[in-house]
């Protein structure tokens, strides 16, 4: 009946040499066997966790932690659950990371396009740098930072004042820092005024020269408005600003902006040792960049600024994109380093309180799905970026 | 001859003389430090800079150091490093708490390491040969640090520590990664859609936690998985945390180089009828992992210094003799100088090994390119 389809292929194959079927019987042992083998960790987990007494499950999370924070960004009391105990240590792992991303991009770039100086002096030193610190244990650099300050600065009394306002004590750094008035709301509001302007400016800029071919000085147009307004408006404010100084009352300073011994070491450390690293991407993501194409923009007749801004960085950063993600997730999952020098992020938390209930899968549990919910979201966002500035093939 | 009549008449000396400021060490300045006046702002503020740090620096690293002396002198004395602390400590911290008449054998496993190190930099020894050399070091230094057997007295794994741990952590955690690795790398480009989810899910899951979280439940989980009566020593369990980390950013490696395998050299064995593994282990494994090789270099010096994590869960390698020497008493207080001095020894080995990566990629692409 089937007369189109033949039934049989002209050569008889054994049914263990198709293909096809192999997969399937390969897939099935290989799923058997990870299935097999978890469920044997797990069954041997959890008999264990009977015979130990220990209780499973998040029920922990409701209880009252005990433990003290040293540094929260929220209020956090011993008699809080624990599970704002970790919310305030995810809290801190973020504190350090974003601003520690933030800095190593800066430094990163510096020092990566330093590295590619025509003056020889500042390209050996960018390269002692780079060498230096990419070679040395994060975690050997952390200590060093950390007993630094811990030991190498003197205490509140006699801190170092390198300008004034600013103290640096083994109890930490401090900075002056403004004190938040009702009034600002008013400059914030302008500042947003001034930002929808200076894209409106934008659109018609670029209008403007794809009708006529003339260019703006948009830098001066954009940076006018969102510069000027607000602090025209803080002016005719009566510029109503009041600075918190740290003072030293009794055994430590109070007021202005701290950071502990703890933040400063774990941020320094980190910055640096990433700094490293992004300036080697920077520095290949600029080389990888034919020299045809700044040349070309050179015959142009466009100026030097004007050929690294439209025409080497635009391409440099699809090379540069990738990696500095990954440097990005480095930062983040460097910064578990911080249990090690007592900075309270959220692997210090977990660890403390996995040590408290003895509740040590559920604790291993949430550090994991943390880290990779931030990984996998620092990964979507990047991804994104890397799409939006990708060679746009035709 | 009928050329030199066309040749014009040599210039005379004064005229084919550069200007005194574009050769020799005025060139040189003027081409590398001032060619600009930025160039020249930032020249001024780098020297100043120098000028400003460096004899500080030398004094207290050099001049004034102590290099033998009592605790009492050392503190005495501020502006100067105190090197007589790791005189002091140099045994402790390289060694840990091995027997201290019997660190010869640590040291030796170590010269071994190095002198097969050595060899493997060399490209004509890379053969069959290489591999059982390799083995036969781990077996040696294996005998060598345990004892008990050649009339070596036995020195149980919990007395093990210092530079040869971490040898050890690392070398054993990236040889034995290896086999794992590939696995994976191929199970992600394989076409069996259940076996790609299981190896994307591990290495995805590894690569996305931080190596503490690994070591953590290496030390509290591990011994829960087991059933009843079997324990695993902590030594064990840190080094198969660390085999399980790696082989997830091997597998990324490897699966690099077998991307830039051409996609001819599949047809082509396909086409001789080779199987799966024929064609795997003959023609395309060979190909990815020489493209592989510096990447993998690189992940070794990245796990080289990531061993230093065990200090977390209190291992004695490098790391923790170094912090734990500066917990003597009579010694407190010269954390600076310790810290420097495993941070050379680290440095010295990471750096070696990044030039080599180097020297590597050059070499194989030049080969490559040909």
């Amino acid at each position: 009946m089937t007369m189109s389809k033949p039934v049989e292929t002209t050569r008889r194959q054994a049914v263990w040499n198709d293909p096809r079927l192999r997969a399937i019987v390969y897939q099935i042992l290989v799923l058997g066997g990870v299935l097999l083998l978890g469920w044997y960790l797990v069954s041997n987990t959890l008999h264990r966790l009977e015979q130990q007494s220990i209780a499973t499950g998040f029920g922990f999370l409701e209880k009252e932690a005990g433990f003290g924070i040293s540094e929260s960004l929220i209020a956090y009391t011993p008699a809080d659950t624990y599970l704002r105990a970790f919310l305030v240590g995810v809290l801190n792992t973020f504190k350090v990371g974003l601003v520690g991303i933030v800095l190593a991009t800066l430094i990163g770039t510096v020092i990566g396009i330093a590295r590619l100086s025509s003056n020889w002096l500042i390209a050996r030193l960018a390269a002692i740098y780079v060498e230096g610190l990419r070679n040395i244990p994060l975690l050997l650099q952390l200590f060093l930072w950390y007993s630094l300050i811990n030991e190498s600065l003197p205490g509140p009394r006699q801190a170092l004042s390198p300008l004034p306002g600013v103290f640096m004590s083994n109890r930490g750094l401090y900075l002056p820092a403004p004190v938040w008035q009702a009034d600002y709301g008013y400059v914030a509001l302008a500042l947003i005024v001034a930002v929808v302007l200076a894209l409106l400016l934008v659109r018609w800029a670029h209008r403007r020269q794809d009708l006529t071919g003339q260019q703006v000085p948009l830098s001066l147009l954009v940076l006018g408005p969102v510069l000027g307004l607000p602090v025209l408006v803080f002016f005719v404010l009566g510029a109503p600003l009041q600075w918190s100084v740290p003072e030293l009352k009794g055994f430590n300073f109070q007021g202005g902006l701290s950071l502990s011994p703890e933040y400063a070491a774990l941020l320094t450390g980190l910055t640096l040792y990433t700094a490293a690293f992004i300036a080697e991407i920077v520095r290949s993501g600029i080389q990888a960049v034919a020299k045809g194409q700044s040349e070309a923009a050179l015959s142009l007749g466009l100026p030097r600024s004007k050929v690294l801004r439209l025409v080497i960085l635009p391409q440099a950063l699809r090379v540069i994109v990738p990696p500095l993600t990954s440097q990005y997730l480095n930062l983040i999952k460097n910064s578990s380093l911080a249990v090690a020098i007592g900075y309270p992020d959220l692997v210090s938390i977990a660890n403390t309180t996995l040590n408290q209930t003895g509740q040590a899968v559920e604790g291993i549990a949430m550090i994991m799905a943390t880290y990779l919910t931030i990984s996998l979201a620092i990964a979507a966002f990047m991804n994104w970026y890397n799409k939006r500035i990708a060679f746009k093939e035709r | 001859m009928a050329e030199s009549s066309i040749a014009p008449a040599p210039p005379t000396p004064e005229a084919v003389r550069p200007p005194a400021t574009s050769v020799g060490v005025l060139g040189w300045l003027r081409a590398n430090l001032f060619n600009s006046p930025f160039n020249s702002v930032l020249t001024v503020l780098a020297l100043a800079a120098l000028v400003y740090l460096i004899p500080g620096i030398v004094q207290w690293l050099l001049l004034e150091a102590h290099w033998q002396a009592t605790p009492e002198i050392c503190r005495a004395a501020e502006d100067g490093a105190c090197w007589a602390f790791i005189r002091e400590k140099f045994r402790y911290i390289m060694f840990g708490f091995y027997p201290l008449e019997q660190q010869w054998r640590p040291t030796l496993a170590m010269l071994l390491f190095v002198v097969l190190i050595g060899l493997s930099t060399q490209r004509r020894f890379w053969n069959r040969g290489l591999l059982l050399a390799w083995a036969a070091l781990m077996m040696a230094s294996y005998v060598l640090m345990a004892g008990g057997i050649l009339g070596l007295e036995a020195v149980s794994n919990d007395k093990w520590g210092g530079l040869p741990l971490t040898l050890m952590l690392s070398v054993v955690g990236i040889l034995l990664a290896f086999p794992l690795g590939i696995l994976l790398a191929l199970g992600r480009r394989s076409d069996m859609p259940a076996i790609k989810a299981v190896c994307v899910g591990y290495i995805e899951l590894i690569r996305g936690v931080p190596l503490i979280s690994v070591l953590f439940m290496a030390s509290v989980m591990f011994p829960l998985f087991l059933p009843e009566g079997v324990t695993i020593d902590k030594l064990l369990r840190a080094q198969a945390a660390i085999i399980l980390f790696a082989a997830a950013y091997l597998a990324e490696v490897v699966r690099g180089g077998l991307q830039a395998v051409p996609k001819g050299q599949y047809e082509a064995a396909a086409a001789l009828g080779l199987s799966y593994w024929q064609t795997t282990g003959l023609i395309i494994l060979p190909q990815a992992l020489r493209i592989a090789i510096p990447p993998i270099v690189n992940t070794f010096i990245g796990l080289f210094k990531d061993t230093s994590l065990v200090v977390i869960i209190s291992l004695f390698d490098l790391m923790t003799t170094t912090k734990t020497s500066l917990t003597d008493p009579q010694w407190l207080g010269f954390s600076v100088e310790a810290y420097l001095f495993t941070g050379l020894i680290y440095f010295v080995c990471c750096f070696f090994m990044s030039r080599f990566s180097q020297y590597l990629e050059q070499h194989l692409r030049k080969g490559r390119e040909r």
